[in-house]
């Protein structure tokens, strides 16, 4: 604790609440508020429901929620595969082309997702490659823009990794890929789901690259969300918003339940 | 993995030289380590031992020369190929693995044959049996002590029943009442397993006088000395080696007549040592071990000087005088009345208790040990 004074302790909550509450937790009450309500026209809304719930959770919403969880889980995991991948391999290299991979990487975060969502749909819009129209097409844009983040996360976790252990185990006989599957990998596994939590994450709220491509037979949530407030069905589209915020939610905290066990067995 | 019993196994540095970049980190080693043999690397940090016994392991390539073990070339190897079990400073047991399942780690690892489950359980029993760790079989290694994991993780080593045994500097994170009870510990290992050589990195030379049939003393990335502690006591090859084994005064001395030598204007008589037959007008390092040297006039050489410092430690004085401009340090059994720094005092030694050694040459590695 940096400040010692019990009366200096309650000023830093009450600073820290004036600038928390504003920024970052009212808009969200906000959102929850207005997915009740079938006015807001004063202060407050008026006419609360359960309505947009109903609809939020039924029909074509249900199912861009399901677009939304198969493609977040889907290119979570093929982002956290090959970001691992990846960084085991920039390990391996030496700090020169370690760095030119680092580089590479940081590429699809550097790059506004927008622009990542056209190079996308461009490259894999002829043949041989033709993934434009299909659902494909959206898995590879949220593969391409979470992998950085699974590759730094586990690229970090690596270097703090004492090789000494890796070592240890190839003097005891074990093979390269005795060694990953026994020993780094499970020493890595805190980070591994970390990774996995924060593409998920990433990838259930992605609108920008989604917006460039998406068929119409693979709509997902963000997007109906958007257009759902873009044709001013506002608490609509609030109640959509919480269900994502939800459902993300929920996932990682599952995925937190894992990590805590992953982290000291 | 072919089970290291039978005849035994050695160890062979054939001109192995590694080098990082620009930096020499081993510079052509020759250095043969016999069956059954304990050989310590005894050097400071950066001397290039931990170098050498990683070559045998493997983690490092040698970018010349060949490393055998056991008659069979292995420098091109990878390390699970090689049939080395290693203990490291830091034990690196696998924190996520019981001791169990950390000793069966190798059993388990290598290929086919598979090793029936009955027969891991038996070995893994046996290991931890020798190193006394019986009763810890389930528990993580973050529930144990140092000494704890040490035993584990040489537990681990052994269970594979490997050709050598390689320790990088394995009692050095242990505090010092728990190091002298390992030490003891490690050399009974050694008994019970009399044909796996073993090679011990370490900078302590207690850890190396205690443990080790030979000793090889390392410096700036080579071989300075090798032979038996004995030999390296009480003849030692240069100065460096007589000061990083046990404490030493080393003197500038000139040769005299033959077995005379000046020092400033004291006359000594002393034995021939490691620089061998010597002209007269010769410059030399003669080295006198501290606990040698008695107080009072008795015998030939003779020091007089002026009381510098004198120290008490429990069972000796160590008293320090300056004597024709360099101090010389004595041991002697505690005294009932201490001598004061600036009294005249006067030492001596047999010459049997001196060796003459080539005269000390520029800058030199080597600290003085206590």
């Amino acid at each position: 604790m940096l400040v010692h004074t019990c009366k200096g302790r309650w000023a830093a909550w009450a600073v820290f609440a004036v600038l928390f509450v504003p920024l970052f937790a009212l808009p969200l009450l906000v959102i929850a508020v207005a997915s009740l309500s079938t006015h807001w026209s004063g202060a407050f809304p008026s006419g609360p429901t359960v309505e947009h719930y109903a609809a939020a959770t039924r029909g074509e919403s249900l199912a861009a929620l399901s677009v939304s969880l198969q493609t977040a889980v889907g290119a979570g995991l093929l982002a956290l595969a090959l970001g691992t991948w990846a960084a085991l391999a920039a390990a391996s290299l030496g700090p020169r082309l370690k760095r030119v991979l680092d580089a590479l990487f940081v590429l699809p975060v550097a790059v506004p997702s927008v622009v990542v969502g056209l190079a996308v749909l461009v490259a894999f819009s002829r043949p041989p490659l033709l993934l434009n129209g299909t659902r494909w097409i959206v898995f590879v844009a949220h593969t391409v823009l979470v992998t950085a983040f699974a590759y730094q996360s586990v690229s970090a976790a690596l270097t703090r990794l004492d090789p000494a252990y890796a070592q240890m185990a190839a003097s005891l006989g074990a093979r390269p890929w005795y060694v990953l599957w026994r020993v780094k990998l499970p020493l890595l596994l805190p980070s591994l789901t970390a990774a996995a939590g924060l593409c998920f994450a990433l990838s259930m709220g992605e609108l920008s690259a989604t917006m460039m491509l998406y068929p119409p037979d693979w709509m997902p949530l963000p997007v109906k969300i958007f257009a759902a407030t873009d044709r001013g069905s506002l608490f609509v589209g609030s109640a959509l918003a919480v269900v994502l915020m939800a459902a993300t939610l929920c996932v990682l905290l599952a995925v937190a339940r894992v990590r805590t066990r992953a982290a000291y067995r | 993995m072919t089970g290291g019993r039978g005849p035994g196994t050695g160890i062979r540095f054939d001109e192995v030289t590694v080098a990082y970049g620009g930096t020499v980190a081993l510079d052509t080693l020759d250095l043969t380590v016999r069956p059954g043999e304990v050989l310590a690397l005894l050097g400071p940090s950066g001397s290039g031992k931990t170098t050498a016994l990683r070559t045998v392991a493997g983690f490092v390539r040698p970018t010349g020369g060949r490393v055998w073990i056991g008659g069979r070339d292995v420098t091109d190897l990878p390390p699970h190929a090689r049939d080395v079990g290693m203990v490291v400073q830091s034990y690196a047991l696998f924190p996520h693995m019981r001791v169990e399942d950390n000793v069966a780690f190798g059993l388990k690892a290598r290929k086919a044959p598979k090793m029936p489950r009955a027969e891991i359980a038996a070995r893994v029993g046996e290991a931890l049996e020798t190193t006394g760790m019986s009763g810890y079989a389930r528990r993580y290694p973050r529930e144990l002590s140092g000494g704890q994991q040490q035993r584990v993780a040489i537990a681990r080593a052994l269970a594979v029943r490997p050709g050598v045994l390689l320790l990088d500097e394995p009692l050095s994170a242990l505090d010092a009442r728990l190091r002298s009870g390992m030490l003891a510990e490690l050399a009974r290992l050694h008994r019970e397993l009399p044909e796996v050589p073993m090679v011990y990195v370490t900078h302590d030379q207690v850890e190396a006088l205690t443990l080790a049939d030979r000793v090889a003393v390392m410096d700036r990335a080579r071989l300075r000395a090798l032979g038996t502690p004995r030999e390296l006591y009480r003849s030692p090859a240069d100065t460096f080696t007589a000061s990083f084994v046990g404490s030493a005064n080393l003197l500038p001395v000139t040769c005299a007549a033959e077995g005379t030598v000046r020092f400033g204007g004291t006359a000594l008589t002393v034995g021939l040592g490691a620089a061998g037959a010597s002209r007269a007008g010769e410059e030399r390092t003669l080295c006198v071990r501290p606990h040698r040297i008695v107080l009072g006039e008795d015998g030939p050489n003779v020091l007089r000087g002026t009381v510098t410092a004198v120290q008490w430690r429990g069972a000796t004085h160590r008293v320090a005088i300056e004597a024709e401009g360099h101090e010389v340090r004595a041991d002697v059994p505690e005294l009932d009345t201490v001598p004061a720094p600036g009294e005249r005092l006067a030492l001596s030694f047999a010459p049997g208790d001196a060796a003459l050694l080539p005269a000390r040459t520029g800058a030199n590695g080597a600290q003085d040990h206590d």
